[in-house]
């Protein structure tokens, strides 16, 4: 299936849970509401036309332009993606599943935002998850175990935020 | 009073009786690949459940990229996955290049092709010797640094370095082969084709081998899949996939070689030649993967450099500027590296700095399955199974 095949099929099922998408992308994507996720998933894996069983990569991309001269030209307002990219091994087609978040739960600077876990979907999904929370700052509801995994546990902040202060020092360590 | 003596069996029963034991192996443990850490909750010699333990050699390598320019953050790539430099800034200027939607001239194209094999059959090299060191034989180990020190001279000779490469570049490559380099790489494959034999019978069809990794951390086609696996370990259970062959880039269309898989593509089973110990999926078929996988390269290598002399334009597209913008927009490619798929992520913001990069490592995906693999294995089992995963602790821990 081509990629506005597999939307369609999407649309069809789960219509107003669909927020956008953009077909004529290099990489074509739609994009959900993160409530809707961890159902979006689920069909995306087991749908015989879309049997997408394999979760390529989930990346955090934080949008934001820290330089207070270039906010208006940077053409986004402040907002976190999750990409999710999908691969079929039975029908070779591939498609990205974006959700779009708020940076901070309630405006709540330092609270990071919810999202269900599709760990129990895909398998690869829970050091992919872990990843994304320790370094881009999501909360993955439903995880069985959001630790860190590439800093250390007692780390502070999640460094792939473009708003990331960086420590001064750690356990005696200067870092200036 | 009743007296207890030796006759009685519970007696003995609570004298041999073993207490679950944490045991840590790693991060300085020499058969771990580096500095990857496994926590091991045993029960006697079984290992009732492992946890790798990652991240000692984070460098945050995507924070880096954010305030780069791509090609000055080609250096960075080689470190990720060090015994493959060359697949992996060959990854990342793909991607950059998808996005920017730049020609790549042939010739850059076919010298691609030749050193992303090269690096091939050095990170091969080095996953076999050291799988010998895990099952603890040495001489492997010897005579695969040999030949693997002779691929680092003729990567000298193209680039002057013999690690981190930053050869392959945005656009093309750095510098055109030297003179005389053709020939060199010729006599090389020569002298390296007849060797493998060798190897096959050091460690592949020997006893003992076999019987440290026929039918052990046995990895279902299913279970590979769902958990992201990808390389040998995917082809290993099974799975006849290889991105070179399915998704075609950088005119590997254009080659002939075949997909190394105990399954070929009609579902039938394709080695004859496997010992009756060994189940599709165990380590014993991973490793297989990897040594036939030198064979097929060898192939590549062979025809690139037979079209090389021949080919159109230069070694690097005149397209390319150090103060070229990225485009806006966002673009994920994966390529076929040596221990697997490794995924780049640019997403560009009208600025000669990426709005993000983002590296998807192979080896972090198949590290994960390690769990899975070593339940109720032999603690002597575990480095058999880490080490046939074949992992790379720079590219899992970027």
């Amino acid at each position: 299936m081509n990629a506005q095949e597999i939307v369609t099929v999407l649309e069809e099922k789960f219509a107003s849970k669909i927020t956008g998408k953009n077909l004529d992308a290099i990489d074509p994507w739609f994009s959900v509401e993160p409530a809707a996720l961890a159902d979006v998933a689920l069909f995306c894996r087991d749908d015989a036309r879309l049997r997408f069983d394999s979760l390529q990569c989930i990346s955090g991309v934080d949008y934001l332009e820290p330089d207070p001269k270039k906010v208006k030209k940077a053409g986004f307002d402040p907002h976190l993606e999750v990409l999710y990219h999908l691969f079929s091994f039975p029908h070779r087609h591939k498609i990205l599943l974006k959700v779009i978040l708020p940076r901070w739960k309630d405006d709540q600077p330092g609270e990071i935002p919810d999202l269900p876990s599709v760990a129990r979907v895909w398998p690869t999904a829970d050091w992919h998850e872990r990843e994304v929370y320790d370094l881009s700052g999501v909360n993955f509801v439903g995880h069985p175990h959001l630790t860190r995994i590439l800093c250390c546990e007692d780390w502070v902040g999640h460094p792939l935020r473009k708003d990331y202060e960086f420590p001064e020092e750690y356990h005696g360590i200067r870092a200036k | 009073m009743a007296t207890i003596t030796l006759d009685d069996p519970t007696v003995i029963e609570f004298d041999v009786r073993t207490d679950e034991m944490l045991v840590n192996m790693g991060p300085q443990h020499p058969s771990t690949h580096g500095v990857l850490r496994l926590l091991l909750r045993t029960d006697g010699e079984v290992v009732k459940e492992i946890t790798p333990h990652i991240g000692y050699l984070h460098r945050c390598a995507e924070k880096i990229g954010e305030n780069l320019a791509p090609y000055q953050w080609i250096p960075y790539t080689d470190r990720m996955d060090y015994l493959a430099g060359m697949n992996m800034n060959l990854g990342w200027s793909l991607a950059v290049e998808k996005l920017c939607k730049m020609e790549i001239p042939e010739r850059a194209q076919i010298i691609r092709v030749i050193i992303a094999e090269m690096g091939r059959l050095a990170s091969h090299l080095v996953g076999m010797g050291a799988y010998g060191l895990d099952l603890g034989t040495f001489s492997p180990f010897l005579y695969a640094f040999r030949e693997r020190e002779k691929i680092l001279d003729l990567f000298e000779e193209v680039c002057g370095a013999r690690l981190t490469y930053s050869y392959i570049t945005i656009g093309g490559a750095t510098h055109d082969l030297p003179e005389g380099w053709v020939e060199h790489c010729r006599d090389f494959l020569d002298y390296f084709e007849p060797k493998i034999e060798e190897y096959h019978t050091l460690l592949t069809r020997n006893a003992i081998f076999i019987n440290r990794t026929a039918n052990l951390g046995v990895l279902p086609a299913g279970m590979a899949i769902a958990y992201g696996c990808s390389g040998p370990v995917l082809r290993g259970s099974g799975v006849n996939f290889d991105l070179r062959r399915d998704q075609p880039y950088s005119m590997y269309d254009k080659f002939k070689f075949e997909v190394c898989c105990p399954i070929d593509p009609q579902g039938r089973e394709a080695w004859p030649e496997m010992p009756n110990e060994v189940k599709i999926g165990d380590n014993w078929c991973r490793f297989y993967v990897r040594m036939l996988e030198v064979i097929q390269s060898i192939k590549l290598v062979r025809q690139a450099l037979d079209r090389y002399p021949n080919s159109q334009g230069t070694q690097r597209s005149s397209g390319w500027k150090a103060t070229m913008k990225l485009p806006r927009g966002e673009v994920y490619l994966e390529t076929e590296c040596p221990r697997g798929q490794m995924g780049f992520l640019v997403i560009g913001k009208d600025d000669p700095i990426p709005l993000r990069a983002r590296a998807r490592s192979s080896c972090f995906s198949n590290l994960s399955v390690a769990g899975e693999l070593c339940r109720s294995c032999l603690i002597a089992d575990v480095p058999a199974i880490i080490g046939s995963l074949d992992v790379v602790m720079g590219e899992i821990d970027r």
